[in-house]
């Protein structure tokens, strides 16, 4: 069983607004993987991994948590005396676990600021010992068919709309050179998130 | 897709102790662009060298439009590569002492075509590629991208089946390298040359038709890379 552990370095590696584009449903499903929490400790979870200094509301973890049990995706495993939500135990159920897997495996859309989805997607993916190189190379296709579309695009049109294929096209070029990064740094990156 | 013009088959390179190729496997079609990309130090000018039967590999073979470089004497790989391959490097590597005509003339002349119909094709090419003015000119007194155009020329001038690109737009900026790049890839087609390109630049890759990446001497061709096997091996 994978151990995880808050680095606490990650809140200022993060920029602010970081957490704008992540997947709140799966990265909770992800978080609740390797073994069952609590909404409290979920959050406190997200936020000092992911967060980047923009907390997620308690009332979002619960709406969040409620939905996704009522999908059949996670169950209450026990809860303390007091009834309140904060008392509820969950854990993921194996249709959560396929949603997961389903997100995790999914080449994100490839449009500019993607480092927040694709690192969240390199955390969770390393923590439950998934193939990562895998679903970066996945993304890293994905992207340059739409930078092969960009570029068609740019030689067959005017210059403005050229322009901002270009615009698009260096966009993207940094994601590739963050995924190609990322991809050489996977040993030490997992040895921050699992022991 | 053509048949392959060109194919590498479990091709493994070390330089001493140090592999630089594993088990390399690669095929490109007849007329296709291809993209080699990778980190620095992942072997794939090593594969481009090899393909190019400037490298021999350790074991593994290279097939050339249906015969093996690998069987062939030095005498007739030199040939292959002066007559049937065309050559682009990162800086140039023109004849500093010749001027631009003759550096384009050259790979004629060493095919024993006639000074004046080496002279020929090298104007009408160099006229293609914007360079009319610049004939007399030595490479010194060129631009980094005026040097590359005409480095496409002479890869070009001998109408090869293959053209092979080092980092053709690595040591020019943006604009500069995207001419470079427009004209190479524009002026190959017209001859239905086969392009294998090696670059780490994603923008340049994206002009290509298929792309390959080498990672740690292996190669991953994309056509193979799709949907992710949940029960894999973690990273």
């Amino acid at each position: 069983m994978n151990v995880r552990i808050l680095p606490k370095v990650l809140p200022q590696c993060a920029p602010s607004g970081y957490s704008r584009r992540v997947n709140v449903p799966t990265t909770l499903l992800g978080l609740l993987e390797p073994e069952p929490s609590h909404g409290y400790e979920l959050k406190r979870e997200y936020d000092s991994m992911f967060g980047g200094g923009r907390a997620l509301p308690i009332g979002q973890v619960y709406g969040t948590l409620s939905r996704l049990e009522r999908d059949g995706q996670i169950e209450i495993e026990g809860a303390a005396p007091g009834d309140g939500p904060e008392r509820k135990r969950y854990v993921i159920t194996p249709t959560g676990v396929a949603r997961l897997e389903q997100w995790l495996g999914s080449p994100e859309q490839p449009e500019p600021h993607l480092q927040a989805v694709l690192f969240v997607k390199v955390v969770l993916a390393l923590m439950s010992d998934r193939p990562v190189k895998a679903y970066l190379d996945a993304q890293r296709k994905a992207h340059l068919a739409r930078m092969r579309e960009l570029t068609a695009l740019r030689k067959s049109d005017r210059l403005s709309k050229a322009l901002l294929a270009d615009y698009g096209l260096f966009h993207l070029d940094a994601d590739l050179r963050w995924i190609e990064l990322t991809s050489a740094r996977l040993g030490q990156l997992k040895k921050e998130f699992v022991r | 897709m053509s048949a392959p013009i060109l194919a590498a088959h479990a091709v493994t390179k070390s330089f001493g102790s140090t592999p630089a190729l594993r088990d390399a496997d690669l095929s490109v079609a007849a007329g296709e662009v291809l993209a080699i990309m990778g980190p620095s130090g992942s072997g794939k000018s090593t594969l481009l060298h090899c393909l190019a039967g400037i490298l021999s590999p350790d074991t593994g073979e290279i097939i050339f439009d249906g015969h093996s470089l690998n069987t062939m004497s030095e005498n007739e790989r030199t040939l292959v590569r002066r007559d049937r391959f065309g050559f682009v490097f990162q800086f140039g590597q023109l004849v500093p002492e010749l001027p631009v005509l003759e550096n384009v003339m050259l790979p004629l002349l060493l095919g024993h075509t006639s000074r004046r119909m080496a002279r020929a094709a090298a104007t009408a090419l160099l006229d293609r590629l914007d360079l009319s003015g610049l004939h007399r000119r030595r490479p010194g007194e060129l631009s980094g991208g005026q040097a590359q155009r005409v480095a496409v020329a002479r890869a070009l001038v001998n109408q090869p089946k293959v053209v092979f690109a080092d980092e053709p737009t690595g040591s020019l900026d943006s604009l500069a390298g995207e001419n470079v790049m427009d004209l190479l890839l524009t002026a190959a087609r017209e001859q239905d040359a086969t392009v294998v390109l090696v670059t780490h630049d994603a923008r340049v890759a994206a002009c290509a038709d298929r792309e390959v990446l080498v990672r740690d001497g292996e190669v991953t061709d994309y056509a193979t890379v799709a949907a992710v096997d949940p029960d894999g091996m973690g990273g």
